[in-house]
C-alpha cells in the first residue's frame, strides 16, 4: 500500500545565504533524543502534592451544592479547592494570542462556578500525598447537579427555543449589543462590492452546505503544571506552555495578583498547535500550593486532555460562489457558524478572514457567528478557524471547475489573489507567494502522473494563513572566546532556538554552533508573545538579527578601541572587523570578542521588537486517494505538498512543518472526531478511538518549497507553521469525490461516512447533504 | 484504584489456590494489556492481582503431528508469530495475533487474554472459531474443557466461574485441503478495534473445486463473537465459487446483529459482515488451494 | 497507602533494587521512583508508545506492565541506549534527519527503532511503518522519522 521512498523535498531558493538556508543539527537535539529534555511531567521537587481534578459528568448542569468535607477528611487529603477559592472577576476582555478572552469566562473554565456547562468542566480540585488518595478524595466530593437540557450542535444552539448556556447573554451584532438572549455570541460580515450584480452574471453558481467535526490538537504530552506558591508570597510554575509570559499574566489575572509576584519557568514542551496557550491547571495547582505550603504538581490523563482542553471548533457553513464559463469569479458568498465550546471566542474571525483571501475578488460576502454549545471551550488549533472555512470554499471551486470543465490550477491561477489585492475583510495583500504556489503545483511531476488504479482520485486545494507578528525579546551576550549566548522568550515547539539562533549567527558572521540558545523564563529575558501565529521564526528572528545588529555596534566600539580610532572608522562584514581607511586592518569577531575584559567589560546585545510585516503565507497541495468501494475506507496514496517560506532558515525543519501540518490535516478529513452520545458525552476519550494518523496510514511527503522573499523580514522570511493544515481537507475531499463520484461535504469522511454516501447513491438516493 | 497485592504463581495448583482464596475480588494477569486499562479506568476493583505468566502450562507452545498445536493462554502474540510451525500449519492465527495492536502490545498480549476478554470485538476469537478451537480451563473443581463458541456469554463476560481461569487453547490438526483466513474491518490501518471482523474456515474436496464443509465466525456484531453456523452450513457441497461465497455472505449479514456505537452504525456494519464473510472466505479457499494470502 | 514491595531488576545494564506501590505501573517505577524520566506518559493506555521500553529485548508499553513485573527481569530505556562512547546510530540519524520536533515521542521511537534494526537490519519502508504503527507522532507527519530509521539501518549495515 506505502509508495516506495521516491518522493522528493525541493528548494526553490531565490537566494543563497551563510547559514540561513542550510541544515545543522539542532542545539537541543542529544537531550531530546537521550531522555534528558525536561517536559512538564518530568519536573519534581522535593515534597510534591499530586493534584487531581473533579470533572463534571454532565454536559450542562447547574452545581447547586459542593461539599467537599468527606474529602478534606481523607488521611492524605491536604486541600481541596473549588470556584470559591478563585476570586470573582468582573467581564473585561483581553488578548490571548491568537484570540480574545473574557476573564470572567476564563475564570469559569478553569473551575465551573454556577454551572457546568461542558462534560469535563473542572468542578473542584485536590492536592493529596499520592495519586490514588487524590483520585479517591474526588470520589468523596459531593456535587448536586441540577441536570439541564444539552446543546452540541452549533445549529441547534442557534434556535430561538434552545437551551441556553449563558443566561444573562445577548447576542451581539455587527459589533452592537442586540439586547437579544442567545447562544449566538456574534455575527460579524464582511462586504465588498455587490455580491448580488456579481451573481448575475455568473454563468454557474454553485451553492453548497458543510459540516466539520469538532477535533482536537493532539499534542502527545497531556498539560503538566507544578506549582509552588513560597512562603515569601511568590509564586513560581514550571510547566509546558506555548507562551510563559501570557500565561503568567493570565495567573496573575485569574488570581488577582501582581505579576511580579510570579515566576513562570516553562519547561521543553511537547506539542501544542495552539493548545497550549489556554490556562487550565496552573491556577488550581496555584491555589492548593498556598493552601499546603507544598509544591503541587498537575498532570492531566488523556481523556482529561481530550475532555477539559480546547478543541478546534465544529462548524456548519454555506457557501456559494459564481463564476463565468471562461472562470472568472464573478461573486461568492459565505455563511459561517463555528462553534465557540462553553464560552464565547472561537475562531469565526480568522475563518471568515482566511475563507476567500486566495482569490482577488470583486464581489464578495462574510458572515460569521459565533455560538456557544455544552463542548469545552475551543482554543487555538493550527491556523484557528481557517481550515474549516477554506475547506467549504475549495470544495465548491472544485465542482465549479468540474461544470465548466476547467483545469484547477488554472482555475486559481485565473483568480488568484495578488499584491494589491484588497480582501473581501479590507486588508490589501503585501508581495504574497499564491501564484508561486500554484505555478510550482502546476509543473510539479505530481500533477501529471498517471493515477494507476482504479477507485482511485486526485485533488488539489490552496490555502491560506495569515500569520502574526507580535512581541519578542533577545538578548545576546558575547563570550571572550567568540562564541554567544543567546536567551529569547519563546517556547521551542519544533526547533525554533536554531531557526533563531541561525539568524543571529548570520548577522555576526559566526558559526551556528558558535551561538548557545536558551528559552529564559519570565524573571529572564524581556516580554515574549506566545509561539504561534507562525510567529517564532520570524518574529523573534528578528529580535535576535536586531540584538546582533545592537552586539555589533557594540563590539564596533571595542574595536576601534583597539585600533586607537573612532566607529565611524569601523567597518563589520561577514565576522570581520576593518578599519575603512585601511581595509587590510582586521579583527575577527572572536579577536574582538578575547579583549571585551581590556575594552571596557562584559558585552550584551538586546533587543525587543513588535513587527508586522508578516506577510502571509500560501499553501498548494495535491493528493492521490484510492477509496474501497466496499468499505469506505480512503488510503492516502500520494502526497504533494507546495509553500511559500519566503526563505526557509532551516530547510529541514520547514519541510518538518509541511508534513506535520498535513498530517494533522489527513487526520481532520479522514477519521478524527468528538464522538458525542445524545447526552453530550465525548465516547472516544482515549488515543484508541480518538483516531489519530499512524505511520502506517501515509505514504511519504513530499515538499516544494517556494521562496517569495517576505519584504516584512530581513531575510525574506514568513511563518510556515501553520497554513500546511489548510489545504489537505478540501484536498482530500476532492480527491475523494474524483475517486467515487459523490461529493463529500462533511468531515471526518471515515469509511462509515463515505460507505454511506456510496450507498445512497447506488441506491438511487440522495446523500445526506 | 484501590490497593491491590500482586501474586506470581509458579503451578496450576498454587493459582487455583489463590485465585479460588479470595473469591470475585482476584482477577488474572496475562499480558496485562486489557486489565491494566480497565484498572486505571476503575471498571475492575481487585484486592489481588495473580500473573500466572510463570505458570509453565500457561506458556505451553506444542504441536503434535498426530493431535494438532496445544497453545498455552499467556503465550504473547509475538511467539506465535514467531513458530515457524504455526505459521506453516495455521497461519489464520497468524492473521489474528499480528494485528491486534502494535508491535509492543503484541509482546504482551495473549490470545488466551484476548479470549478471556471477551469482548465482542476481539480479534482472536473468529479465527478461534473457525478453527474449532477447544479451552482448557482450571479451577477449584479440576480441569475441564470447552469450546471456544461456547466461551463468550456477553460483552466482557464468560464460561468462567469465580476461581476458574484458562490454561491452554488447544487447536486440531488442519484437515487436508482445508485453510482458514482471518480479517478485520478498521478505519486506521493499525491500532484500532474492528468495526466488523470475520474468520472463516474451509474445507475442500480432493479437486479443491467444492466446499466440504466450512465454518463462519463474525465479531463486533452482537454482545459475543458469533458462529454463524448457518453459513458454513449453507454452503456445504457448493462450488467454492463467488456466487458460494456470497451466498454466505448474505447470512452472515442476516445473522449480524450490532449496535450504533461511536465505531460504527447498524447499516454499515450489516454491510461490513457480509463484505468480510466474502473476504475470508476468499482467502480461506485460496489457502485451501495451496495459495499464499497476506494477512495485512 | 499499600504495602510497598521491593522489585530486583537489571535496569540499564546496572542492578537496580527499588521499592514500589503494586499498583504503580513500569512506566511510574522508571519515572517516579526511579528517576529516569526519559520515557514519557502520553495516554497511559498503550495508544501512543511513548513509554517505549524494551522488556528483556522486547518492546512494551511500560504503561501497561506493573513494576512488580519487572522482577528478575532486563528493562532497557532510552537512557540505556547511548553509550559512553556517543549516540546510537539511531539517534544519531534522528537529528541529522531533523527527525523530531517536539521530541516528546522520540524516546519511545527511538527505543522501538532500535527493537526493530536488532531484528531487521534492512527493513523496507512499510516495515518500518508497520513496526512503528504503535507509536504515535504528531509533529512530524513521520516522514522524517522513516528516513531518519532507514537511514541509520544503511549505516549500521556498513
Amino acid at each position: 500500500m506505502v509508495a516506495n521512498l521516491t518522493n522528493s523535498n525541493i528548494v526553490l531558493s531565490t537566494k543563497q545565504y551563510k547559514v540561513i538556508g542550510t541544515r545543522p543539527i539542532r542545539h537541543d537535539g542529544t537531550d531530546r533524543v537521550t531522555g534528558r529534555a525536561m517536559y512538564g511531567a518530568d519536573i519534581k521537587l522535593p515534597g510534591t502534592l499530586t493534584c487531581k481534578v473533579l470533572r463534571s459528568p454532565h454536559a450542562h448542569a447547574r452545581i447547586k451544592s459542593i461539599n467537599t468535607r468527606k474529602a478534606e477528611a481523607l488521611p492524605g487529603v491536604k486541600a481541596v479547592v473549588t470556584a470559591k477559592d478563585l476570586p470573582r472577576l468582573a467581564d473585561k476582555v483581553e488578548q490571548m494570542g491568537e484570540s480574545a478572552v473574557n476573564l470572567r469566562f476564563l475564570s469559569d473554565n478553569i473551575l465551573a462556578r454556577d454551572k457546568a456547562l461542558y462534560r469535563g468542566h473542572a468542578v473542584a480540585a485536590v492536592a493529596a500525598t499520592d495519586q490514588y488518595i487524590a483520585e479517591e478524595a474526588l470520589k468523596l466530593i459531593e456535587v448536586e447537579y441540577e441536570v439541564l437540557p444539552a446543546v452540541l450542535n452549533v445549529l441547534d444552539a442557534m434556535r430561538d427555543d434552545a437551551p441556553l448556556l449563558h443566561e444573562d447573554f445577548t447576542m451581539k451584532e455587527f459589533g452592537k449589543d442586540t439586547g437579544k438572549r442567545s447562544n449566538i455570541a456574534s455575527r460579524d460580515q464582511f462586504i465588498k462590492g455587490d455580491v448580488k450584480a456579481g451573481f448575475a452574471q455568473a454563468d454557474v453558481v454553485i451553492e453548497r452546505e458543510f459540516d466539520t467535526a469538532t477535533v482536537h490538537q493532539g499534542y502527545i504530552e497531556p498539560h503538566a503544571v507544578t506549582a509552588f506558591w513560597n512562603a515569601d508570597g511568590r509564586l513560581t510554575v514550571w510547566a509546558s506552555t506555548q507562551g510563559a509570559f501570557l500565561a503568567r499574566d493570565t495567573i496573575a489575572q485569574v488570581l488577582d495578583i501582581p505579576v511580579s509576584e510570579i515566576t513562570y519557568i516553562p519547561t521543553e514542551i511537547g506539542g501544542g498547535f495552539g493548545g497550549k496557550i489556554n490556562l487550565y491547571a496552573e491556577p488550581l495547582c496555584a491555589l492548593l500550593s498556598r493552601k499546603t505550603g507544598k509544591p503541587v504538581k498537575s498532570v492531566m490523563t488523556r481523556a482529561e486532555v481530550l475532555e477539559g482542553t480546547g478543541p478546534t471548533p465544529g462548524t456548519h457553513m454555506r457557501v456559494k460562489i459564481g463564476a463565468t464559463k471562461d472562470g472568472k469569479i464573478t461573486a461568492a458568498e459565505g455563511w459561517f457558524a463555528y462553534e465557540a465550546g462553553a464560552y464565547p471566542g472561537s475562531a469565526i474571525g480568522a475563518g471568515l478572514q482566511c475563507a476567500f483571501a486566495p482569490y482577488d475578488l470583486l464581489n464578495g460576502l462574510l458572515d460569521g457567528f459565533d455560538v456557544v454549545v455544552n463542548k469545552p471551550k475551543s482554543a487555538a488549533y493550527r491556523a484557528p478557524g481557517a481550515p474549516q472555512s477554506e475547506f467549504a470554499v475549495e470544495c465548491v471551486v472544485d465542482e465549479i471547475c468540474e461544470k465548466i470543465g476547467m483545469d484547477p490550477i488554472e482555475f486559481r491561477l485565473k483568480n488568484a489573489a495578488k499584491e494589491g489585492t484588497v480582501r473581501v475583510d479590507g486588508p490589501t495583500f503585501p508581495r504574497i507567494g499564491g501564484i508561486e504556489c500554484l505555478e510550482a503545483a502546476k509543473a510539479h511531476e505530481h500533477y501529471r502522473a498517471p493515477l494507476g488504479g482504479p477507485n482511485r482520485g486526485r485533488g488539489m486545494a490552496i490555502g491560506f494563513w495569515f500569520n502574526v507578528g507580535l512581541a519578542s525579546s533577545c538578548t545576546i551576550s558575547v563570550n571572550n572566546d567568540g562564541a554567544v549566548n543567546l536567551l529569547e522568550g519563546s517556547s521551542d515547539l519544533a526547533g525554533s532556538r536554531t531557526a533563531v539562533s541561525m539568524q543571529a549567527a548570520e548577522i555576526l558572521g559566526i558559526g551556528v554552533y558558535d551561538v548557545h540558545p536558551k528559552v529564559g523564563d519570565t524573571d529572564e529575558i524581556g516580554w515574549t508573545h506566545v509561539s504561534g501565529g507562525s510567529r517564532t521564526t520570524y518574529a523573534t528572528g528578528i529580535a535576535a538579527i536586531e540584538a546582533s545588529y545592537d552586539v555589533i555596534r557594540q563590539m564596533k566600539d571595542r574595536a576601534a578601541l583597539m585600533w586607537e580610532t573612532s566607529a565611524e572608522n569601523v567597518d563589520f562584514a561577514d565576522g570581520v572587523f576593518t578599519l575603512k581607511a585601511n581595509p587590510k586592518e582586521k579583527l575577527t569577531f572572536k579577536e574582538v570578542a578575547a579583549k571585551l575584559m581590556s575594552t571596557g567589560g562584559p558585552l550584551v546585545g538586546r533587543a525587543t521588537v513588535d513587527p508586522t510585516g508578516h506577510g502571509g503565507a500560501f499553501a498548494v497541495h495535491l493528493v492521490d486517494v484510492e477509496v474501497d468501494p466496499e468499505t469506505g475506507k480512503t488510503q492516502v496514496l500520494r502526497y504533494t505538498a507546495i509553500q511559500d517560506a519566503g526563505k526557509a532558515v532551516h530547510p529541514s525543519y520547514v519541510e518538518g512543518q509541511i508534513q506535520g501540518g498535513v498530517v494533522q490535516g489527513v487526520g481532520y478529513a479522514l477519521n478524527e472526531e468528538y464522538f458525542y452520545d445524545e447526552k453530550g458525552r465525548m465516547m472516544n476519550t482515549s488515543l484508541l478511538d480518538y483516531r489519530m494518523p499512524t505511520a502506517l496510514d501515509l505514504p511519504m511527503i513530499s515538499t516544494v518549497i517556494v521562496e517569495v522573499a517576505n519584504p516584512g523580514h530581513p531575510f525574506g522570511v514568513r511563518g510556515v507553521g501553520e497554513v500546511p493544515i489548510v489545504p489537505p481537507l478540501a484536498a482530500i475531499a476532492n480527491a475523494v469525490s474524483h475517486a467515487t463520484g459523490v461529493r463529500m461535504n462533511r468531515l471526518p469522511m471515515n469509511p462509515g461516512h463515505i460507505l454511506e454516501t456510496l450507498l445512497a447513491k447506488k441506491n438511487g438516493g440522495r446523500s445526506r447533504k | 484504584m484501590k490497593p491491590f497485592e500482586y501474586k506470581a504463581p509458579e503451578t496450576i495448583g498454587e493459582a487455583v489456590r489463590l485465585l479460588a482464596g479470595s473469591g470475585p475480588a482476584a482477577r488474572v494477569l496475562a499480558g496485562g494489556t486489557d486489565l491494566l486499562v480497565q484498572l486505571r479506568a476503575g471498571r475492575v476493583e481487585p484486592e489481588r492481582i495473580v500473573d500466572v505468566k510463570r505458570i509453565p502450562e500457561l506458556n505451553e507452545i506444542s504441536y503434535d503431528p498426530a493431535k494438532g498445536l496445544t497453545l498455552g493462554a499467556a503465550v504473547p502474540c509475538y511467539k506465535i508469530y514467531g513458530d515457524s510451525q504455526i505459521i506453516a500449519t495455521y497461519p489464520c492465527l497468524i492473521d489474528s495475533v499480528s494485528l491486534i495492536g502494535g508491535i509492543q502490545i503484541q509482546g504482551r498480549a495473549s490470545v488466551g487474554g484476548n479470549l478471556c476478554n471477551s469482548s465482542p470485538s476481539g480479534d482472536t476469537i473468529p479465527t478461534l472459531i473457525a478453527l474449532g478451537a477447544t479451552c482448557v480451563i482450571a479451577g477449584p473443581n479440576g480441569q475441564r474443557t470447552a469450546s471456544v463458541e461456547q466461551f463468550c456469554t456477553g460483552p466482557g463476560r464468560n464460561i468462567l466461574a469465580p476461581g476458574e481461569f484458562l490454561v491452554s487453547l488447544h487447536f486440531p490438526l488442519p484437515e487436508k485441503n482445508s485453510g482458514a483466513h482471518f480479517l478485520r474491518f478498521i478505519p486506521r490501518n493499525e491500532m484500532d478495534i474492528a468495526i466488523v471482523n470475520a474468520g472463516a474456515w474451509v474445507k475442500l474436496d480432493d479437486r479443491k473445486q467444492n466446499i466440504v464443509s466450512a465454518r463462519v465466525a463474525i465479531g463486533a456484531v452482537a454482545p459475543t463473537p458469533l458462529f454463524v453456523e448457518e453459513a458454513g452450513r449453507a454452503i456445504a457441497g457448493k462450488p467454492a465459487s463467488e456466487e458460494t461465497i456470497q451466498q454466505a455472505a448474505a447470512i452472515a449479514r442476516d445473522a449480524a446483529k450490532p449496535i450504533n456505537d461511536m465505531r460504527g452504525t447498524v447499516s454499515q456494519r450489516k454491510h461490513l459482515s457480509a463484505v468480510l464473510t466474502a473476504r475470508a472466505l476468499r482467502g480461506a479457499i485460496r489457502r485451501a488451494r495451496g495459495e499464499s494470502v497476506n494477512g495485512h | 497507602m499499600a504495602t510497598k514491595v521491593q522489585v530486583s531488576a537489571k535496569i540499564n545494564g546496572e542492578d537496580v533494587d527499588f521499592l514500589c506501590d503494586p499498583r504503580q505501573s513500569l512506566l511510574e517505577c522508571l519515572r517516579d521512583v526511579i528517576g529516569l524520566t526519559g520515557s514519557k506518559e502520553g495516554c497511559n493506555d498503550g495508544n501512543c508508545g511513548a513509554c517505549t521500553v524494551m522488556l528483556d529485548g522486547r518492546i512494551v508499553d511500560s504503561c501497561l506492565v506493573l513494576g512488580e513485573e519487572i522482577n528478575g527481569r532486563e528493562v532497557t530505556t532510552i537512557e540505556g541506549i547511548a553509550t559512553a562512547k556517543g549516540l546510537h546510530p539511531i539517534q544519531q540519524a534522528f537529528l541529522e534527519n531533523a527527525a523530531l520536533q517536539c521530541g516528546i515521542c522520540t524516546p519511545g521511537f527511538i527505543v522501538a527503532s532500535k527493537s526493530l534494526l536488532d531484528r531487521n537490519p534492512n527493513p523496507s519502508e512499510y516495515e518500518v511503518r508497520m513496526w512503528l504503527a504503535g507509536n504515535l507522532c504528531r509533529c512530524t507527519g513521520y516522514d522524517k522519522i522513516v528516513r531518519a530509521v532507514l537511514d541509520s539501518a544503511e549505516k549500521m549495515r556498513g
